[in-house]
């Protein structure tokens, strides 16, 4: 691949990133934002792949499009009345959100391109990733990998806790 | 024109100071509390573009960790915030987060 076709690809999917990002925050529709969250996820994908951290890419892909994804749109689903409300959102603090918007990334991209002088290793990432990852977790960080299992046990049962199917109150409302 | 032509560092922050600002947009602005958990994604997404960046450049492994580790509490962020926005709904038949202000029914 040569360098001229690497640079295309790179920005392609940067602003299939972008766009996509910015039409999840603009859209006015729940279902449109979250259909375009998948475009937002995908293109992040692709630039893990850029960054030559591939098993990282294929969790995202795994994890946020096949499990986060699902689950935002079985929420929207959930909290809308199909037929009786529109899936329409309101939006408030438009004007300060803009301002918000406007200076925090502003303020950021200035502090990392012009401000800050980052520090870069003599030698960078390169080929697959997996091997290391293997490495790594079952010896530096076999602690924080444990405690993230055990996490997660706890929030998945938390969380089917939470949102059980209630009995009693449902047959209140009916 | 030689910083747009040759990938760097500063392409990368870039994009994730921008998916930043509108995941802030997002949490700051919309009214419905399911496009304010996009907006908290969008920002979690941006820090792992960050770490996995310096990670690269730095030619070390802790960038790598630290966002596959941010990936699985993005995950179980998702599924607790979920499941209270489903019992917010059950409560008070909305999930407009301006219009719930009480705490109990």
């Amino acid at each position: 691949m040569t360098n001229t076709t690497y640079t295309v690809i790179f920005y392609l999917f940067a602003a299939i990133t972008v766009f996509s990002a910015a039409f999840v925050v603009f859209s006015k529709n729940v279902i449109y934002s979250a259909f375009s969250l998948l475009f937002t996820f995908f293109g992040v994908a692709a630039l893990y792949v850029f960054l030559s951290a591939d098993f990282i890419a294929v969790t995202q892909i795994i994890v946020y499009v096949g499990g986060i994804l699902v689950l935002l749109l079985f929420g929207v689903m959930f909290t809308n009345r199909i037929m009786m409300t529109d899936l329409k959102t309101d939006v408030l603090n438009i004007v300060p959100g803009f301002i918000l918007l406007l200076a925090i990334t502003g303020g950021l991209i200035y502090t990392f391109l012009a401000r800050a002088d980052w520090y870069t290793g003599t030698v960078q990432l390169q080929g697959s990733v997996v091997e290391k990852i293997g490495f790594e977790t079952m010896s530096r960080y076999v602690l924080p990998f444990e405690m993230a299992s055990i996490l997660l046990l706890l929030a998945l049962i938390g969380a089917a806790f939470l949102a059980r199917f209630d009995k009693s109150r449902n047959m209140n409302d009916k | 024109m030689d910083f747009l032509a040759t990938i760097g560092l500063g392409h990368y922050l870039v994009i994730s100071a921008i998916l930043f600002g509108l995941g802030l947009f997002a949490i700051v602005t919309r009214k419905n509390a399911i496009v304010v958990l996009m907006g908290v994604e969008l920002i979690l997404n941006a820090a792992n573009i960050n770490l996995l960046a310096f990670s690269k450049y730095n030619g070390g492994m802790e960038g790598v960790m630290f966002s596959l580790f941010v990936i699985v509490l993005a995950a179980a962020e998702a599924a607790i915030a979920l499941a209270i926005i489903i019992n917010i709904y059950k409560t008070f038949n909305t999930v407009d987060v301006s219009s719930i202000d009480s705490m109990k029914e």
